[in-house]
């Protein structure tokens, strides 16, 4: 399912949810992505916004263009690793600095998210 | 050039301005929206840009030329409520589309109402309403226009079947052309949008592309609207 907030442009959600499709691996490495009009109907968005997502992953290096065939996936798994990475680490970020405004120090969300790991429900 | 320019363009009914002072410019590649509440002119507009009415002042340029016959050939035209002849059979349709347009692309509609299951040999008054409507868009899409003028296509049918109209407008519009669609249900069709023409009054009161309004204001264009035009 592709789905958009209302609050920030569509193709940088598009680029968001390509790359968790990638990392993921709902789109395989080496495996070939729609063409520009398939995919914004597919997903229900301008194909200008689609052509904009996809040049921004081309400039990444996560996808590339090979002529008239189309464009695919990097066939390069430490590129994948090392994006899906990235986006662990910006979500961490996010966490910690939210758990921080509550008060919470290092050593407490260290605690708190190991024990929730371990399906516990107290921290 | 652009791909539609007017300047000071006017139209009034006696007293009544419905397009006040239009400048506009817009460029080939863009599927744009013109968004507005009933009676703020958009159907004027559109209806000068087909050609099917005359401005009472001020310019008006499809790909430079004037309204008229040039134009015809390169502007195709969903009306907001059906014109087409509804005894005729949905074939006779198309037969009657090539014969006036030399760029009807026929196996495209036969595609497109094949995948739709509408049986061709049906005349159109025996279609349900929401089939009727699908066929004047398949008709209108299979064209290959420089402008794209759609007047509410997706005014009066269900939300699935909005969904189809949209995909089938990405699908099928020739990449160099304008679309311009016509609607107040912006939340529906603000994704496919490039750019949305917000007219008030009969004038126009923002242009602007939905990503610089998503970047600049962090809101969407459907909130934008509601606060531009509350009542």
């Amino acid at each position: 399912m592709w789905y958009f907030t209302n609050d920030r442009p569509i193709y940088v959600q598009l680029i968001e949810q390509i790359g968790i499709r990638i990392v993921n691996g709902s789109y395989a490495p080496g495996e070939k992505l729609p063409s520009v009009r398939d995919m914004a109907s597919e997903v229900g968005a301008n194909p200008n916004t689609v052509q904009r997502a996809f040049s921004e992953l081309e400039r990444s290096g996560i996808i590339s263009t090979q002529r008239t065939n189309g464009r695919f996936i990097t066939e390069d798994k430490e590129m994948i690793a090392k994006m899906r990475e990235d986006l662990a680490k910006e979500k961490i970020e996010e966490f910690i600095k939210v758990m921080k405004d509550f008060g919470y120090d290092a050593e407490e969300i260290a605690k708190v998210v190991a024990n929730y790991a371990a399906g516990k429900e107290e921290a | 050039m652009a791909v539609i320019e007017t300047k000071a363009l006017n139209k009034k009914y006696g007293r009544i301005e419905a397009v006040k002072d239009l400048d506009l410019s817009l460029e080939k590649g863009q599927i744009v929206g013109l968004l507005g509440p009933n009676g703020s002119g958009k159907t004027t507009l559109i209806k000068m840009i087909n050609g099917l009415l005359t401005p009472s002042s001020g310019e008006l340029y499809i790909k430079g030329f004037k309204p008229g016959v040039e134009t015809k050939l390169a502007v195709s035209y969903l009306p907001e409520r059906n014109s087409l002849p509804e005894w005729m059979k949905v074939k006779e349709l198309i037969d009657m589309f090539v014969d006036f347009y030399p760029d009807f692309r026929a196996e495209k509609a036969y595609k497109m109402l094949a995948d739709l299951d509408i049986d061709v040999s049906r005349k159109l008054k025996n279609l349900s309403k929401g089939n009727r409507e699908k066929v004047q868009l398949i008709l209108c899409m299979s064209r290959n226009a420089d402008v794209y003028a759609l007047d509410e296509p997706i005014g009066g049918v269900d939300p699935a079947a909005r969904d189809y109209i949209l995909r089938t407008i990405i699908q099928n519009y020739n990449e160099d052309a304008v679309v311009l669609i016509s609607t107040h249900l912006i939340a529906d069709v603000e994704n496919v949008l490039d750019r949305v023409l917000f007219i008030k009054n009969g004038e126009l009161v923002l242009n602007s592309t939905v990503d610089e309004i998503r970047e600049e204001k962090g809101k969407s264009v459907d909130a934008l609207f509601r606060e531009v035009f509350a009542c």
